[in-house]
């Protein structure tokens, strides 16, 4: 299903931004992602009020999680800024893949300060696949409605998953916590196409248990650096070699 | 005065070493986006960063769980993983079917071997 070419106001637009951000296949991985998060926030002990505004400001989940993560253990302030900026860097390509396709002739920076912020892994990925169809002065308010519903979607059942997480008995309780590691490792995996995203994969994991496994200070820190470089060196090493 | 301000603490919290460490990125993508392609060398080493950074969240998440997850067995918690991701990489890579073959059996390794 494709967009439609023609709205007749930028409201339009908007409504059918949001309707299609509630039909598409990202709407159940976002709904299972933001319940997982928000028994996470419960079993950590943050605020419900605090998990939904970390939606909102933060809107990345790989950020929020190690947000939740590491200030629920009481890490250090400086390395939960250091793991969240190097876990946030991704979204300076994306953002700079999109704005080209949402600037028209008379777009205005201001114009582009939305879209800027909302942009993450689902709206980026859906914005790039639906915005071509849709004529260029309506582009920003089709993607700003896409936004808004899947952010809404994400408020919703993060809160959803908190008030569960406490409600369920144990058992059940584990389980929606489970979905969060579930989740990440398989969107994580399904988006590492090439070697160097694999490896890194790999790496981040085993690097993350032998690290936290002996209480290195900085773990996460070391374990993205040094993990993510070293799968680097041997891409480029293989092809020089190749 | 004190108490106002444990009650803003976790959001003056949230703002520094949430929102802005993550937003900055966006941000300069909005003012420098100019020129800088997928491929560039740049944005590969950066997304190898985020991905080992996210992967080591995984792997605490299962291993040092805390909470309700904590109370099932370690070893009940990998082979669930295990057994998810396996089921992810038979069925076409898909996350759901993947996510929930990895619930199933923690919950019933859970149910079975609850500690």
């Amino acid at each position: 299903m494709s967009a439609p070419a023609k709205f007749p106001s930028s409201a339009a637009a908007f409504f059918s931004g949001v309707t299609k951000a509630w039909t598409s296949a990202f709407f159940l991985v976002l709904a299972g992602t933001y319940i997982g998060i928000g028994a996470l926030a419960h079993g950590f002990g943050v605020g419900a009020a605090w998990l939904t505004l970390s939606t909102l400001l933060v809107w990345a989940a790989p950020a929020q999680v190690i947000l939740i993560s590491a200030l629920g253990a009481n890490a250090p302030l400086l390395e939960v800024a250091l793991a969240v900026t190097l876990s946030a860097i991704r979204l300076f390509p994306m953002v700079v893949a999109l704005l080209p396709l949402l600037r028209g002739e008379r777009t205005q920076l201001r114009d582009l300060l939305l879209p800027t912020h909302f942009t993450s892994v689902s709206m980026w990925v859906e914005s790039l696949r639906l915005l071509p169809a849709v004529p260029r002065e309506h582009r920003i308010a089709y993607c700003n409605g896409l936004s808004v519903g899947y952010m809404g979607t994400a408020a919703s059942f993060g809160v959803v998953g908190y008030y569960l997480a406490g409600e369920l008995p144990p058992l059940l309780a584990g389980a929606l916590l489970f979905l969060t590691p579930m989740s990440f490792l398989m969107s994580t995996a399904r988006n590492a196409r090439l070697m160097v995203d694999r490896l890194a994969l790999v790496l981040g994991l085993l690097g993350g248990i032998v690290l936290a496994a002996n209480h290195v200070q900085f773990d996460l820190m070391w374990t993205g650096f040094g993990g993510g470089t070293l799968a680097y060196v041997v891409h480029r090493l293989r092809e020089a070699a190749a | 005065m004190s108490a106002v301000w444990n009650e803003l603490w976790p959001y003056f919290v949230l703002i520094l070493v949430g929102y802005l460490p993550n937003e900055i990125w966006r941000v300069l993508g909005l003012v420098l986006a100019r020129g800088l392609d997928e491929d560039s060398e740049m944005v590969v080493w950066s997304r190898a960063v985020a991905t080992a950074i996210l992967a080591g969240v995984i792997a605490k998440l299962i291993l040092f769980s805390t909470g309700a997850l904590n109370a099932i067995p370690l070893w009940v918690r990998v082979t669930a993983a295990v057994c998810g991701f396996a089921v992810f990489l038979a069925v076409k890579r898909s996350v759901f079917v993947g996510v929930v073959a990895g619930e199933l059996a923690l919950l019933i390794g859970g149910f079975l071997f609850a500690s």
